[in-house]
Parts: C-alpha cells; sequence; structure tokens
C-alpha cells in the first residue's frame, strides 16, 4: 500500500496530522502496538522537521507485509553538517520555534532511535530527502 | 485513578475535553519540550507543561496521554480548546507552577 501525503512548510495548526492518519492506518492494518508507536514518533518528528525548517514537503508511506518505508522528501534550505544535526540538543531552528517547544534538537536523534534504519541525504539551498524503514515482523529492530 | 478524581483532588478547572475525564492515569510526565514528551511520556501519563499553543493536543493524542495539564493559570488558545474537544483530551488547568503541581500529583499517583 502506498500513500502520499503533501506538507505546507511553517503550517503549524496541521503539524502531527500525517502521524495521526498513519496512525490510524497502521491500527488498521493490526500492526503490532509497540512497533506502531515507534513508527508514529519518527513519523511526526519528521512532519515537524518539514514544518519547521522547509517550504514544503512530501510523504511517502509504503507498507508491505514486511516492512514499513517513510520517504520525507523537501524542498527547503537544506542541511549543511548532516552529523552535526544529528547530534542532540544541536538546533537551527528559529526562536519562534522553539519557544514552541520544538527545535529541541531531539527530532533526528527521535527519528534514529525509533527506526530500523535511516538515511539522510541533503543539497543546501535545495533539500533534504529522509529515508525511514522499518521491520514489521519485529526481528530486525 | 481516573482524571476526573484526580481534577477533584488537585482543584483543576476543567479547560475543554470533558469527554475524557473517565481515563485512567498511568503515571505523570513533566515537559515543555514537544521531543522530549513525543519520545519519553508513555500512554496514560498525564503531561504537565506551560506551552498553550494547539499542538501539544497533537502530542497528547499520538502519544495516547489521558490528559494534559497547564500550569500558572494561562489560558490556552481557541485552537487547543477545539482540539482538545475533538480529541476527547482533557485540557486542565492549574493557577499552581510546574514544581507545585508535579509535587501535588506525585504524592496524589505515587505515594
Amino acid at each position: 500500500m502506498q500513500y502520499r501525503y503533501k506538507i505546507a512548510g511553517g503550517d503549524f495548526s496541521n503539524a502531527g496530522a500525517v502521524a495521526s492518519s498513519v496512525k490510524k492506518t497502521l491500527r488498521q492494518l493490526n500492526i503490532d502496538h509497540r512497533l506502531s508507536k515507534r513508527i508514529v514518533i519518527a513519523l511526526y518528528e519528521g512532519e515537524v522537521n518539514v514544518v519547521a525548517h522547509a517550504y514544503s514537503g512530501i510523504i511517502d508511506i509504503d507498507i508491505d507485509h514486511e516492512r514499513i518505508k517513510i520517504r520525507i522528501t523537501d524542498k527547503g534550505p537544506g542541511i549543511v553538517d548532516i552529523a552535526k544535526a544529528m547530534e542532540e540538543g544541536y538546533s537551527t531552528a528559529s526562536t519562534q520555534v522553539r519557544e514552541m517547544g520544538f527545535g529541541a534538537g531531539m527530532g533526528l536523534s527521535n527519528m534514529k532511535k525509533n527506526s530500523d534504519s535511516m538515511q539522510i541525504t541533503s543539497e543546501p539551498g535545495i533539500g533534504t530527502v529522509v529515508e525511514l524503514t522499518t521491520y514489521l515482523n519485529g526481528n530486525e529492530g | 485513578m481516573k482524571i476526573s478524581e484526580i481534577v477533584n483532588r488537585l482543584n483543576l478547572k476543567v479547560v475543554a475535553g470533558a469527554d475524557g475525564l473517565g481515563a485512567e492515569v498511568t503515571g505523570g510526565y513533566v515537559s515543555d519540550l514537544l521531543s522530549d514528551v513525543i519520545g519519553h511520556a508513555a500512554e496514560g501519563n498525564i503531561w504537565i507543561t506551560l506551552q498553550t499553543h494547539q499542538n501539544i493536543v497533537a502530542v497528547a493524542s499520538l502519544k495516547e496521554l489521558s490528559a494534559i495539564i497547564v500550569v500558572k493559570g494561562s489560558s490556552p488558545a481557541a485552537d487547543t480548546i477545539r482540539k482538545s474537544n475533538e480529541e476527547n483530551i482533557p485540557l486542565l488547568s492549574t493557577g499552581l507552577d510546574t514544581f507545585r503541581i508535579a509535587g501535588e500529583l506525585y504524592n496524589l499517583l505515587l505515594k
């Protein structure tokens, strides 16, 4: 099954809507609750990253019997130093975003912790692609 | 313990989401950083925060938290109230600061 969602940068009023929708889908598919929670955490963080940092983004979800793949593609400033961005506590979020309790520098590490594999490619000035894979049989995690 | 009993014992104001007051509370979590709550709060926890914007309800809903307590008598935004009613996640308010309400909740739930 494949699903595609569009996200507008800066639209905090809908931040979490994709994660919420996918959560319902995972429940309908009877995905293990603990696994589903991890997927939803990783997806929420990815979704918020697009809202907080990018101009627009697309989230593609691909689920089959053995794994879920989440690909988040955004048009935005990109990430200059991915290793730095991965460090917990490091963030380039604006003051306004931080005041809302976002931009704590925990997003990417939350995504890594809550997926079986994560790949980031980014081109500064163009955008970022984050791919998350989680296996559904629970053995690979 | 149910949310409704905590509301009575801690003299909390029910701002919105009253339909969810029958939920059982598993414990509490205190944080104003949304990623921290998303990463670490547990299902059924009551979340104490000073954030009042609508994203707190989205976070609480995704994590299946039992309720949100906003501190220091602050008034949640209209969007937050609307979402709380939609999601049936009680939005509660206290005049106390985070330290005091967390202490009272701790005494009630864990002592």
